[in-house]
Formats: structure tokens, C-alpha cells, sequence
């Protein structure tokens, strides 16, 4: 494996009463669009603005590109940022704005031209140039902010919530925009959301934050499939979690009793004991209206909510036990949910396979 | 409910205290003043409107136009060096933590409390033969032992010359200058400072490339908000400058009183007045000539 191109050793920053980041570790491949997920004030952002250079850590170091970057200012790191306001210069023009990073360090005004220009290609701005950003919309205003970012040919670029401010259609395209570019200029991406979907979508890799520490980091499949806590099967995507407890194991299998579920024998590769919680996607989880057959975990229930969505429609069910299970089901013909409605006893049914365990 | 604005009464009714404010204690009397300036002295206390332009014509003497000259310089000076003390105060201001931010606009605005009369006679207090700054300046020197080095310690001559008009200008319409600069530099985004260092630019670049710019709209108040009255100023240049430093004000406060040349002060008067008017005519078509060339 080649060297990280940003090595974040330990850092912690407090401020007065909080603490922002705790203890934070985490190596970023070459290459790699890394995403920084989690609620509003888990430090996510404050992480981002120490790799930046705007906040001092408390302790701790960053390595960008094996060179210790603690104490450099943020005008001599090698990395540009796309903020989340977008800052883009309003007494400037577009190319003056994408202009300005290469003209405070001195480059030749005879490259400047040539590479604003290429630049501004490639956010498709180069129509645009002479425009001021009070001219612009707010997507192209962020097509400036990336292009000026990008301009820099920095070694990594970091973006503060980017799509937090475009609607949602414009939001999805540029998702795919965001992914498309960076495998062309091939750069290190580091992202700030909130928004599990962008994470999920443009991401090869996601640090799912929590309080100021990070709980856990995979690629998206392995956290949606295998979260490694409560708090990250809540955050990413829906799920219905379960209280259990283990009563022993069976095979490669541990035995966890759930109060209105039963007896559950659960695929599970480690150890286990004492109280569990135990989580399903909802998507996981099959509807039927006669009993479904042996081998499934099955229970029965009222249908208490219905939320219709075009393409899926998703489900409360309430069990006699008190347990508030949401399925969501695909409206695979044009009537699918014409069979059930609100006040029905149906069947809920998945597998044992598509249940996980999650210590406490 | 009927909208406010669209009932006529109640706008008349709003307006009209205002409207007759305006009129009789701002128009009427500019009216007056400006058609005086175009009269004559009949006798001791009668002024006929003739339309004569003698009033102007004798503006233009040399006397007058150096006064007027050395006016204008001295309030372009005292207004440079406003600004060049207000901008870091208020950008200290807008930068330290915010519950002491009231406490030091306080502290911009307490001369306010005080009468300008006062206060220009305690800086007289201040600067004379024997005052404060000299007497300090005295026993600094003993201190170090200059009196007995070089010998004894001679009074700095620090008023009633042109230095001492552009102090005293400086100290009264300070707060004016920080006032609309606190207000414009507090509204600034610091994410533009931030992305301006992000791109590779130093402090001093962010500074003079991003900051003084994006505050333009202050900096060009401040300056208009303390470079016409500095201009038409009477009491400071009187009190601190004395008769060595007399400006334009001291010239037409003496023609409507010691003079009782009337006609001739207004004039006077006026001739500020187009000159005021010309330049913020010029910023006016700047203005509009930069706004003009974004939308091509």
C-alpha cells in the first residue's frame, strides 16, 4: 500500500467547555474521496478546518503528504478548500476569482490565462468568465468556488457541505459530477456532509463521526451492511432495532431472545453475551398475508402508517407485543399496495442472515 | 385589514410633520441664503437680490482661493489620517470576542456625551505651553537625565498652528469614521478572508485584495460622512489654529457677523457647497461607470 497522502495522528481540539474533536486517527489513501459523515456538531467540520489550517489542534499532528503540516499556515498547505458559503469573490470577476490563487503566488501571467481557461472547462463555466457572481446562480457559483480550488492543483481538496445549498435535483447532479471529476483528475477528495445519501454516493470511504470521535470507517456497502454500533446503523439509512438478550450459542449461531420475537438464532462470527440490540433494514423485511414458512424470523402485526413514495412505499407495523416494525416494500406494478390497507393483519418475515448483531 | 400604504390619509398624515420639517428648517432658508448670494448691501441692514455675480466673482481672489485651498488639504489630510487610525479600531472591534464589542463602541462614542466646546477647550488644556503633553514630555526628559546631558527641557510649540486643526478635526470626527466602518466590517464574511489565505495569499494580500474592497462601501462613507463637515469646520480651526490656521468656515462665519457682509458670505457659503456637490457628483458617475461594465 503507497504512503497516505493526509495522516491525521491523535488530534484533539477543545475549546472553552467542548470538545470538538476527540482523538481523532484516520489515514487518507491517494486518490481517495473520503467522506466526513455525521450529525450537525460532531466536529466534522472542525476536523475539516485543521486539515485546512484554520483551527490549531489542542494535540495531535497532520501529515499531508508524509510533511508535518501542525504549524504550517493555511496560505502553505498544499491543499485548497471549496467552502461551504462558497466564498467566491463578489468584486471579482469568474476567471479573476479563478485567477486570484495562481496570481498571490507569483505564476507567469502567461501560464495564468491557459490554465483558468482549462479550469473553467472543466466545471463548464468557460462560457461565463467575464460574469460577476451576483450574475450567477447558486450552482454555478459553486462551479467557481471548485474551479478556483482546482486551478491550485492542490495535492488534496476538501469540500465543507458542497451540495448543502442546492436543490435537490441540482444536488444529485452534481453528485455525479463531483464523482466523475475527481476520478478524471484523479486528486484526494475530502468531504463534509450531513447527508447520508451524498456519503453513500460519492464516497470510497466514510468516517462516520460521532461527538467529536469517529465510530467507525468503511467503504459505504460494509457500513450500511455491517455498522459496528447502534449509532451508525441509526445514522446510515433506516433500520428497526431490537432489544435482546443472549441465552448461548448454536454452531456458528448465537442464541438471542427478543421479547415479542422469540427465540432467535442469529449467524454471528464472534463472541457475544448479555444484552444486544438487533438490527433489520426495512427493506429486508418481506409482507405477506399468510403465514410465511419455516426457517424465517416471522411475526404478525396491525399496519399502523403508511407513507406512499411513487417507488416504494414504506410501513409501520404495529406487532400485539408493542414492537413498531417499518418495511418498506417496492411498488413493483402498478398495483402493488391496492391488496392492503391501513387496519390489516399482515405477516412480517426476513432472514436470519439479514439480521445483525450489535453489541450495546 | 387595508394595507397602510395604500390609505392616502395615513401616508399624508405620517409624512407631514416631516415633509414641513424639511421645508421651513432646511429649504427655506437654503433658498434664502442662496438668493442673498446673489444680492447687495443697500445699507447697514438691507440686502437687495439684484442678480449681480459680483459676490462670486470676489471669491475668486487670492486671498480667498488660498484659504480655500489650504481647507480642502487640511481636510483631506486630518480625513487620511482618520481613516488610517479608525480601520484598525474598528476591525479590532469586529474581531475581539463579542460581549466586549459593546463595551468598546461605547467607548468609540463617549466623547459624544461630552460638548464639542468642551472638549476642544480641554485639548487646549492639553496642548499648550504649559499644559499636560508638555509637562509629561518634561519630566520624561529629566528622567532620562537630558537636562543635565543637554540641558533644560524647551516646551514644544504645539498649538495654534496647522498641526494642531488637523489633531482636534481628527478627535472630533473619529467616531463618525469608525461607526460605518464597525458596520460594514461586521457584516463581513470571514469565509472570504479564509478562502483569500486557502488560495496561497499572505495576510497583507488577503488585506489590501479581499478585505479593503469588500469594506469600499464604508470607507466610502466614513469618508463622506467626516470630510464635508471637516470642510465647513469653524470652532476647531478658531479655538486650536488661532489666527494662523484659519479655514473657509472662520472666513464666512466673520463675513455673516464681524463683516456684516452678508451677500458675500453666502457666496461663500455656496462655493463650499458646489464644491461638496462636484465631488460627490464624480463618485456618483464612477459608481455608475463601474456598475455599468459588470453587465456587459
Amino acid at each position: 500500500m503507497s504512503d497516505p497522502i493526509v495522516s491525521i495522528k491523535g488530534i484533539t481540539k477543545r475549546f472553552p467547555g467542548v470538545i470538538a474533536v476527540d482523538d481523532v486517527n484516520v489515514d487518507i489513501k491517494e486518490n481517495e474521496f473520503f467522506a466526513l459523515l455525521g450529525p450537525s456538531g460532531c466536529g466534522k467540520t472542525t476536523l475539516l478546518r485543521i486539515i485546512a489550517g484554520f483551527e490549531t489542534p489542542t494535540e495531535g499532528a497532520i501529515l499531508i503528504d508524509g510533511e508535518d503540516m501542525s504549524v504550517t499556515p493555511p496560505n502553505r498547505r498544499p491543499v485548497n478548500m471549496v467552502f461551504q458559503s462558497y466564498a467566491v469573490f463578489p468584486h471579482m470577476t469568474v476567471s479573476d476569482n479563478v485567477a486570484y490563487g495562481l496570481k498571490v503566488v507569483g505564476t507567469p501571467a502567461a501560464e495564468i490565462g491557459p490554465r483558468v481557461k482549462e479550469a473553467l472547462e472543466m466545471v463548464q463555466l468557460d462560457h461565463l468568465g467575464e460574469r460577476k457572481p451576483d450574475q450567477l446562480s447558486g450552482g454555478q457559483r459553486q462551479r467557481v468556488a471548485l474551479a478556483r480550488a482546482l486551478v491550485k492543483q492542490p495535492k488534496v481538496l476538501l469540500l465543507d457541505e458542497p451540495l448543502s445549498a442546492l436543490d435537490a435535483k441540482l444536488r444529485e447532479s452534481m453528485q455525479l459530477e463531483l464523482a466523475r471529476l475527481q476520478q478524471t483528475i484523479g486528486i484526494t477528495f475530502i468531504i463534509v456532509t450531513h447527508d447520508q445519501d451524498e456519503a453513500l454516493s460519492m464516497a470510497d470511504r466514510i468516517a462516520v463521526m460521532d461527538k467529536g470521535a469517529i465510530t467507525q470507517i468503511a467503504t459505504p456497502e460494509v457500513l450500511y451492511e455491517q455498522p459496528n454500533s447502534r449509532f451508525v446503523a441509526d445514522f446510515i439509512g433506516k433500520v428497526n432495532l431490537f432489544d435482546g438478550t443472549v441465552t448461548g450459542a448454536q454452531g456458528k449461531a448465537v442464541k438471542v431472545d427478543v421479547a415479542g420475537l422469540g427465540s432467535l438464532a442469529i449467524p454471528h462470527d464472534s463472541e457475544a453475551s448479555g444484552k444486544v440490540s438487533l438490527a433489520v433494514r426495512p427493506e429486508k423485511i418481506k409482507l405477506s398475508k399468510t403465514k410465511p414458512k419455516a426457517g424465517l424470523i416471522a411475526t404478525s402485526g396491525k399496519i399502523a402508517d403508511w407513507a406512499y413514495y411513487g417507488n416504494t412505499s414504506h410501513m409501520y407495523i404495529e406487532t400485539p407485543d408493542d414492537l413498531r416494525i417499518a418495511v418498506n416494500i417496492q411498488n413493483e406494478s402498478r398495483d402493488t399496495v391496492d391488496h392492503v390497507d391501513i387496519g390489516d393483519t399482515v405477516w412480517l418475515s426476513w432472514r436470519p442472515e439479514d439480521t445483525l448483531l450489535l453489541a450495546e | 385589514m387595508e394595507n397602510w400604504k395604500d390609505n392616502r390619509l395615513v401616508f399624508w398624515v405620517t409624512a407631514l410633520p416631516g415633509v414641513f420639517w424639511l421645508f421651513v428648517f432646511f429649504l427655506v432658508p437654503l433658498t434664502l441664503i442662496w438668493l442673498m448670494s446673489f444680492g447687495e448691501k443697500t445699507s447697514i441692514l438691507d440686502i437687495e437680490i439684484t442678480g449681480t455675480l459680483a459676490n462670486y466673482a470676489r471669491t475668486f481672489q487670492a486671498v480667498y482661493l488660498k484659504i480655500i485651498w489650504k481647507s480642502l488639504w487640511i481636510s483631506v489630510l486630518a480625513t487620511a489620517v482618520c481613516l488610517a487610525i479608525a480601520y484598525p479600531v474598528a476591525f479590532g472591534i469586529c474581531f475581539s470576542p463579542k460581549r466586549w464589542r459593546p463595551l468598546l463602541l461605547l467607548l468609540v462614542i463617549l466623547p459624544f456625551w461630552i460638548n464639542l466646546l468642551i472638549r476642544t477647550y480641554a485639548l487646549i488644556a492639553v496642548f499648550r505651553t504649559r499644559g499636560t503633553l508638555n509637562f509629561t514630555l518634561e519630566w520624561l526628559w529629566n528622567l532620562a537625565f537630558l537636562d543635565k546631558l543637554i540641558g533644560p527641557f524647551q516646551p514644544l510649540e504645539l498649538l495654534y498652528n496647522n498641526g494642531a486643526v488637523i489633531v482636534g478635526l481628527v478627535y472630533v470626527f473619529m467616531p463618525f469614521m469608525v461607526l460605518p466602518l464597525y458596520a460594514t466590517i461586521e457584516r463581513l464574511d470571514r469565509s472570504y478572508l479564509e478562502a483569500s489565505l486557502d488560495l496561497g495569499a499572505s495576510q497583507w494580500r488577503t488585506f489590501f485584495s479581499v478585505t479593503v474592497p469588500l469594506t469600499m462601501p464604508g470607507i466610502v462613507s466614513g469618508i463622506i460622512l467626516v470630510f464635508i463637515p471637516m470642510l465647513g469646520m469653524f470652532l476647531v480651526p478658531d479655538l486650536l489654529g488661532g489666527t494662523n490656521a484659519i479655514m473657509i468656515g472662520n472666513v464666512i462665519t466673520d463675513q455673516f457677523k464681524a463683516a456684516n457682509d452678508w451677500p458675500f458670505g453666502a457666496a461663500l457659503s455656496f462655493l463650499l457647497m458646489y464644491i461638496t456637490f462636484a465631488a460627490l457628483a464624480v463618485r456618483a458617475f464612477v459608481d455608475a461607470r463601474s456598475k455599468g461594465r459588470v453587465g456587459v
